[in-house]
C-alpha cells in the first residue's frame, strides 16, 4: 500500500514555490489588482527605505563636495605667485536664507579655479548658481543683484562646485582685492571637515530614523497581507486539488515572494523616480541633487533580502491562524483570547535596554542600544494594540446600525484593523516621544538671544572702511531705515602698557548714538565719557593715556559712567566715548564704521536692503546682523525641521497604506455592501460604519500610542539628564496628526465606497 | 400525434404529391417509423373530403402519383387553429410539440409564440400541483412532485428549443 | 396594464456598456400577487427586478409605484422607499457575516430607528415564523445555507413590505430546502399581501408564483397576452 503512495520527488518544493509565484502574477483581474497592491504597498515601503538608506551617502556627497570648495589649511604664508588666487568670502543672508559669495582675483595665469567653474570670473564678472540665478531673475533680483558688486553674471556654476541645487552662491572677480582683507590660496579642497552634529544630537538623530522607519516596517508587513481573504480561498481551491498543508504553505510562500520581488522593483522605480524630487526639496539651507541619493550597497543588499523574507513570515503567521481545507477555509474558531504576556515582552525589554543609559552621558557607542531600545518600546505599540482594541471592543453592545456594524465586525476581526492601524500609532508613539524630548532639551538649544528688538532691528559693521561716515550716512537713508544710532570705532591700548591684551574700545558717535552704550545723561557736543563695566584697565583714566596711531590723552573732563548693554544682547563693554567735537584730532586712520539700525521689521525687504547697501560698500567685508527674539541652534533646528517633516510625510505614507486596507475590505464586501444598499441601507450608514471601523482601532491606537510615547519621552529625557515634563501640546500635536490621518483616509475611502455600492456590484453572475 | 394537421402544415408550406408528403414526413417526424402508403392516401382522401386540401394538378399517367396537393384556405385556418392550441401536458409530448414547432417554422408562423402558449399551459398546472402539494399530506405530495418533476423536463425542453429557435429554423429552411 | 396595479413599469430599457441588458421590459404587479420572471441567463430578469425596485434606474421607459415616478425620485427617496416598502432576498451576499441572525433580521427596523429591543422582538417572531428561530444566536457562517436563505426572507418581511423581490432566492440550494424556501415565502407573503416579484430559472419554484413572464433577449413576454 505504501508503494502506491509515492513520495514527490526532491524539488517539488521549488516547483510549489513556483506555482505560487504564478498564481501571484496571472489570476484574472481580482488576482493582478491583489498584486498590484501589494506590489505598490511593499514598493512604497522600499522607497523609503532606500531613501533612509540613502541619506547618509547624501550628506557624504555634500560633504565631499563643500570640502572640495574650501580652502585649505596652509602652513605659514603662501607667497604671490603665478598659481595663486586671492579669495574673499562674501557670505550673507537673503531671507533667511544663506547666500555664499567667493570675491576673487588670480594673481597669475595658473591660478585654481574652484569646482563647479571652468575659469575664473574676469573683474566685473560674476558665476552663480542656478538658485542664485533664478532669484535673480524674479522680482527680489533688484534686492539681491547690489551683492555681487555690480558684476555681470556671465556663467553658472555647476553642480559639482555647490552644496546643493538649492544653494545660493557666486563667485565674482574684483581687481581691486588685496591681502588685507582677502585670503591666498594656490588650491581648492583640503579644508577641514564639516559641522558635526554633537552627541546629543546624534542620539536624536538615530531616534528620529528609528522612529521614522519602525511605521515603514509595520506598513510593509500589513502591505504583503493585503488581499490575504482572496488568497485564503484560492488556497482551499488548491487544496480541493490534492495539494497538502505543506505545499499549501510553500505556495503562499512563493506568492508572497512573487509580490515582493515586483514590490522591490516597484520600490526601486518609485525610489529612482522619487529622488528627482529632491530638485524641488530643500529646508534649512540644505538641498541634494538626486544623484546625491544613492544608497550605500550593504543597506540595499539587506532591503533586497529583508523585504521577501519579511513577505515570506507575514504569509505564513497570516496561514498559521487559518486552516485552509480543501472546501474552503475556517478561521481557527473564535479567535482566542489574546495572551498578554508576550505582547508586553517587547516594550520590557525596550525599557530595560534603554535603562542603564539613563543617567550617564549618552556615548556614541551606545546608539545601537538605544536604536534597539527605542525600536523594542515602540514596536511594543504594535503588538499591544491588537490585545488592546479587543479589550475595548468586546464589551461593546447595541448602539445605531453603523456603529453595531462596525463593532461586530471589530469582534469577529479586531486584528486586520488593528494592524493596519498600528503603523499610524507607532508613528504618532514615536513623534511623541521625540517631540517630547525636544521639548525637554529646547534650553539646552534653543535660548534667547538676549537682543533688544524694542531699541534696534539690526546692527551693521564695517571693518576698516574707507570713507565711515560717507557708508553710514548711506545706510542711514537707505528706504524702511527709520533710524541709525551711528558709531565709529576703534581699539587702543594704555600707552607703555606690556600687556597686549589690555584693549580699550574708543567709539565716537552723537549723543544719541552713544547712549546706546552707555548712561551718557546731560551729554552734549564736546563731552567725552569713560563706560565703565567691571574693572577698567590700568592707565584708562581720565587723564591717562592711551596708545592710538600716536599716543592720546583722555580728558581730564572726562566723566565716568556705566556702561549699557548695547542692543546685540552682549556683555556690557568699557571703553572711551568721545562726541564727535572732542573727537577731533583724534590720531586714528582706520576706524570701523558701526550703526544700529531701526525700521519696521515686518517690512522684510528692508533688511534686504541694508544688505544690498552693505555689500557696495569698499572693502566688502561688511556685516549685518538682524536681530531676532530667540537664536536657535541651527544643527538642532536641521534635525527638528527633519522630524516634522519627516513625521507628516511617514503618517501620509501610512495614511496611504491605511488607504489601501480600507478598500481591500471594501472590495472584499462588495457583494454585500451592495445588497445593504439594494434593501434602502442609506449610504450614510455605511460610510460610518467605515469611519466607526477604522476609528475605534486608532483612537484606541492613540491613546496606547500617548502612553507609549510618553513613556518614550521620559526615558529619553531622563538618558540626556534633562527634568521630566509632560508637555499637553507635544502630545495633542501627535495625536491630531494621527487622527487626521484617519479622517482623510475615510474620506479618500468614500467615493469608492459610492462606487462599490452601486447596484451594479449585485451583478455577480 | 395528429397525421393530419402534420400533412396540412407541409402543404402549405409547399404543394406537393403525395410521395413527397410521405418523404417529408418520414424524414422530418417519422422517426424509426415510416408511414404506409395506405395511411398516407387515407389521410389525404379525409383531408379532400373535409375541404382542407386540394388536388393543385394532375400530370399524365398511371397511379395515384399523378396528382399533386395543396392547402386550401380552410385548411390553413385549421393548421393554426392547431398550432395555437396547447397541448394538454402529458407524458412523451416532445413528439407533437416537435412537429408542431417545425410545422410553424415551415409555414412561417412564430414558434415562440407556440411553445410559450405551451409552457404557460404546463405552468399553469405546476401551479395547482403545487397548490395542492402545499395543501395536502405527504403521499399528495410524492404524487405531485412527480407530476412536477416530469413537467419540469417538459418545461426544460421548451426552453431549450425556445432557446434555438433560431438554429433549428435554419436546419428547417435548407 | 390593469389599474390597480401596485408596480408597474413600461418600456424599460437599459444598458451596461455595449450589451442591452432591457430592450423594452413592460410589467404590472399587483397587489397581493406573486409573479415569476423567468427567462435563460443574461435575458435580463435581474435587470428588470433591479429597476422595478429603484436599485438601478432604467435609461428610458418609467417605473411607477403607488402611482409615484420611481425614475424620477432622488437616491435618497428610492433607497428609503426599498427601507420601508420593500423587502429582498438574494441569492446570496446578503447577511452580514458579523451579525448575528437575529441582528441581521433587526438591521432593516433598526435602519428605520426602531429600539433596538422592539427590533429584535420583531426579528424573532419573524425567525420563529420561518422555522429558524433556534439559530438566532448564530452568525450566518454557522448556519446552513437553507436557514440561511429563510433568515433572508425573514429580514425582507420583518418590516412589512408591501413589496418582496427574490432574485433567485434558491439558486443556491437543493430542492427540497429551496421549496422550504419558496413555501414559506409565498405563504408568508400571502397572509401579510405582500406583492412578491420572483426572478428564477427553475420552475418548480416559479411554480409557487401566481402568474408568470418570460423575459427573452431584454423583453417581456406576458403569457397570458400571447394566449
Amino acid at each position: 500500500m505504501s508503494a502506491a503512495v509515492s513520495r514527490r520527488p526532491a524539488g517539488a518544493g521549488l516547483g510549489d514555490l513556483l506555482m505560487g509565484a504564478r498564481m501571484a502574477v496571472t489570476g484574472g483581474r481580482a488576482g493582478w489588482t491583489r498584486t498590484l497592491l501589494t506590489a505598490l504597498g511593499v514598493g512604497v515601503g522600499v522607497a523609503m527605505l532606500l531613501l533612509a538608506a540613502a541619506v547618509p551617502g547624501a550628506i557624504d556627497s555634500r560633504g565631499e563636495r563643500t570640502g572640495a570648495r574650501s580652502e585649505p589649511f596652509v602652513d605659514g604664508p603662501l607667497p604671490a605667485g603665478p598659481d595663486t588666487l586671492l579669495v574673499l568670502h562674501a557670505d550673507g543672508q537673503f531671507r533667511q536664507r544663506t547666500v555664499r559669495g567667493w570675491l576673487v582675483r588670480p594673481e597669475g595665469p595658473d591660478a585654481p579655479v574652484p569646482p563647479g567653474l571652468t575659469t575664473l570670473p574676469g573683474p566685473g564678472e560674476a558665476v552663480v548658481s542656478p538658485a542664485l540665478r533664478a532669484v535673480l531673475d524674479s522680482p527680489d533680483g533688484p534686492l539681491l543683484v547690489a551683492r555681487l558688486g555690480g558684476a555681470r553674471v556671465v556663467g553658472v556654476i555647476g553642480a559639482d562646485g555647490l552644496s546643493g541645487p538649492d544653494e545660493l552662491a557666486w563667485y565674482a572677480g574684483r581687481a581691486d582685492l588685496t591681502e588685507e582683507w582677502a585670503g591666498r590660496l594656490d588650491r581648492f579642497g583640503g579644508g577641514g571637515p564639516g559641522e558635526d552634529l554633537g552627541p546629543t544630537l546624534n542620539l536624536l538623530v538615530v531616534i528620529v530614523f528609528v522612529v521614522l522607519l519602525l511605521p515603514v516596517v509595520v506598513f510593509l508587513g500589513a502591505a504583503v497581507r493585503f488581499g490575504g481573504d482572496q488568497r485564503d480561498r484560492r488556497l482551499a481551491a488548491i487544496r480541493l486539488l490534492g495539494a497538502d498543508q505543506g505545499m499549501v504553505r510553500r505556495i503562499a510562500a512563493g506568492e508572497a515572494t512573487a509580490a515582493a520581488l515586483l514590490g522591490l522593483m516597484v520600490g526601486g522605480g518609485l525610489f529612482l523616480a522619487g529622488r528627482q524630487l529632491a530638485w524641488f526639496v530643500s529646508f534649512a539651507d540644505y538641498s541634494f541633487y538626486p544623484a546625491d541619493l544613492r544608497p550605500a550597497v550593504p543597506l540595499v543588499t539587506l532591503v533586497v533580502l529583508a523585504v521577501p523574507a519579511l513577505a515570506i513570515a507575514v504569509a505564513l503567521l497570516a496561514l498559521r491562524r487559518v486552516a485552509v481545507e480543501p472546501l474552503g477555509v475556517t478561521r481557527r474558531g473564535r479567535p482566542a483570547r489574546r495572551r498578554l504576556w508576550w505582547r508586553l515582552l517587547l516594550p520590557v525589554v525596550g525599557l530595560g535596554l534603554l535603562y542603564p543609559a539613563t543617567g550617564s552621558e549618552p556615548a556614541p557607542t551606545a546608539d545601537w542600544r538605544i536604536a534597539a531600545g527605542a525600536v523594542l518600546l515602540l514596536a511594543g505599540t504594535v503588538t499591544v494594540l491588537p490585545w488592546l482594541v479587543d479589550l475595548v471592543v468586546r464589551p461593546l453592545r447595541g448602539g445605531p446600525p453603523g456603529w453595531q456594524l462596525a463593532v461586530r465586525r471589530l469582534q469577529l476581526d479586531s486584528a486586520t484593523s488593528a494592524r493596519l492601524v498600528s503603523g499610524v500609532a507607532v508613528a504618532v508613539a514615536g513623534t511623541i516621544g521625540l517631540q517630547m524630548l525636544i521639548a525637554g532639551v529646547q534650553d539646552e538649544f534653543r535660548r534667547p538671544s538676549g537682543q533688544d528688538l524694542t531699541r534696534a532691528q539690526a546692527m551693521v559693521n564695517l571693518p576698516g572702511v574707507a570713507e565711515p561716515r560717507a557708508a553710514l550716512d548711506r545706510l542711514a537713508t537707505v528706504e524702511g531705515v527709520t533710524g541709525s544710532a551711528a558709531t565709529l570705532s576703534t581699539a587702543a591700548a594704555p600707552a607703555g602698557d606690556t600687556n597686549p591684551n589690555a584693549v580699550v574700545t574708543v567709539r565716537i558717535g552723537d549723543c544719541a548714538a552713544l547712549a546706546e552704550y552707555a548712561e551718557v545723561d546731560g551729554c552734549a557736543d564736546g563731552d567725552v565719557f569713560l563706560a565703565r563695566s567691571g574693572d577698567l584697565e590700568a592707565g584708562v583714566e581720565p587723564g591717562g593715556r592711551i596708545r592710538l596711531d600716536e599716543d592720546w590723552t583722555i580728558p581730564t573732563a572726562t566723566r565716568i559712567v556705566p556702561a549699557r548693554t548695547d542692543p546685540t544682547g552682549g556683555r556690557a563693554q568699557s571703553a572711551l566715548l568721545l562726541t564727535p567735537t572732542a573727537a577731533a584730532g583724534l590720531p586714528a586712520r582706520h576706524l570701523n564704521a558701526t550703526a544700529l539700525l531701526t525700521f519696521d521689521p515686518a517690512d522684510r525687504d528692508t533688511v534686504e536692503r541694508v544688505r544690498a547697501t552693505v555689500a557696495a560698500i569698499d572693502p566688502p567685508i561688511g556685516q549685518v546682523l538682524e536681530f531676532r527674539a530667540v537664536r536657535e541652534d541651527p544643527g538642532f533646528t536641521k534635525v527638528r525641521t527633519g522630524l516634522t517633516a519627516g513625521a507628516v510625510i511617514t503618517l501620509l505614507l501610512l495614511g496611504i497604506s491605511l488607504l489601501v486596507g480600507v478598500l481591500e475590505q471594501l472590495r472584499d464586501r462588495r457583494p454585500l455592501l451592495a445588497a445593504l444598499v439594494a434593501v434602502g441601507t442609506p449610504r450614510r450608514v455605511l460610510g460610518w460604519s467605515v469611519l466607526a471601523q477604522t476609528g475605534v482601532p486608532v483612537l484606541v491606537g492613540l491613546v496606547l500610542a500617548a502612553g507609549v510615547g510618553t513613556a518614550t519621552g521620559a526615558v529619553l529625557l531622563v538618558m540626556v539628564g534633562a527634568p521630566v515634563v509632560l508637555s499637553w501640546p507635544v502630545v495633542g500635536l501627535g495625536t491630531s496628526l494621527g487622527a487626521a490621518v484617519v479622517v482623510l483616509v475615510t474620506a479618500a475611502s468614500l467615493p469608492v465606497l459610492w462606487r462599490l455600492t452601486r447596484p451594479d456590484g449585485l451583478r455577480v453572475e | 400525434m395528429s397525421i393530419g394537421h402534420t400533412f396540412l402544415g407541409l402543404l402549405q408550406a409547399s404543394p406537393r404529391h403525395g410521395y413527397d408528403l410521405k418523404r417529408a414526413y418520414d424524414e422530418r417526424f417519422g422517426q424509426a417509423r415510416p408511414l404506409a402508403y395506405g395511411q398516407v392516401y387515407a389521410t389525404l382522401s379525409r383531408l379532400l373530403r373535409n375541404g382542407l386540401v386540394e388536388v393543385d394538378s394532375v400530370e399524365p399517367g398511371e397511379g395515384p402519383e399523378r396528382k399533386r396537393y395543396a392547402i386550401t384556405e380552410a385548411g390553413v385556418t385549421d393548421v393554426a387553429r392547431w398550432l395555437a392550441q396547447p397541448e394538454k401536458p402529458e407524458p412523451y409530448l416532445h413528439s407533437v410539440l416537435y412537429t408542431k414547432v417545425v410545422l410553424a417554422l415551415l409555414t412561417g408562423r412564430p414558434a415562440a409564440d407556440l411553445l410559450d402558449v405551451q409552457r404557460a399551459e404546463h405552468l399553469r398546472l405546476m401551479r395547482e400541483l403545487t397548490r395542492r402539494k402545499t395543501d395536502g399530506d405527504l403521499a399528495d405530495q410524492l404524487v405531485c412532485d412527480h407530476a412536477l418533476f416530469h413537467l419540469e423536463a417538459d418545461l426544460r425542453w421548451l426552453e431549450l428549443t425556445a432557446s434555438r429557435l433560431d438554429q433549428l429554423a435554419r436546419e428547417v429552411g435548407r | 396594464m390593469s389599474a390597480d396595479a401596485l408596480l408597474v413599469a413600461e418600456d424599460l430599457h437599459r444598458r451596461f456598456g455595449p450589451t442591452p441588458a432591457l430592450a423594452g421590459a413592460s410589467l404590472a404587479v399587483a397587489a397581493g400577487e406573486v409573479v415569476a420572471v423567468m427567462g435563460p441567463s443574461g435575458s435580463g430578469k435581474s435587470t428588470l427586478l433591479h429597476c422595478l425596485a429603484g436599485i438601478v434606474p432604467p435609461d428610458t421607459g418609467r417605473v411607477r409605484y403607488r402611482g409615484a415616478d420611481l425614475t424620477a425620485m432622488s437616491d435618497t427617496e428610492r433607497s428609503a422607499l426599498r427601507r420601508r416598502e420593500f423587502g429582498f432576498v438574494f441569492q446570496f451576499g446578503q447577511l452580514v457575516p458579523e451579525l448575528t441572525c437575529l441582528e441581521n433580521v433587526a438591521l432593516p427596523l433598526r435602519l428605520e430607528r426602531v429600539a433596538r429591543r422592539a427590533a429584535e422582538r420583531r426579528a424573532r417572531e419573524w425567525l420563529d415564523r420561518l422555522e429558524v428561530a433556534d439559530v438566532a444566536g448564530k452568525r450566518p457562517g454557522e448556519v446552513s445555507g437553507g436557514q440561511g436563505q429563510r433568515v433572508a426572507v425573514a429580514r425582507a418581511l420583518v418590516t412589512g413590505p408591501r413589496v418582496v423581490f427574490a432574485d433567485e432566492p434558491t439558486g443556491a440550494l437543493d430542492s427540497l430546502n429551496g421549496e422550504r424556501v419558496m413555501r414559506l415565502l409565498a405563504g408568508a407573503a400571502r397572509e401579510t399581501g405582500a406583492a412578491v416579484l420572483l426572478v428564477t430559472h427553475e420552475t418548480r419554484v416559479a411554480a409557487y408564483s401566481d402568474r408568470e413572464v418570460v423575459v427573452r433577449d431584454g423583453r417581456t413576454r406576458s403569457l397570458e397576452q400571447v394566449a
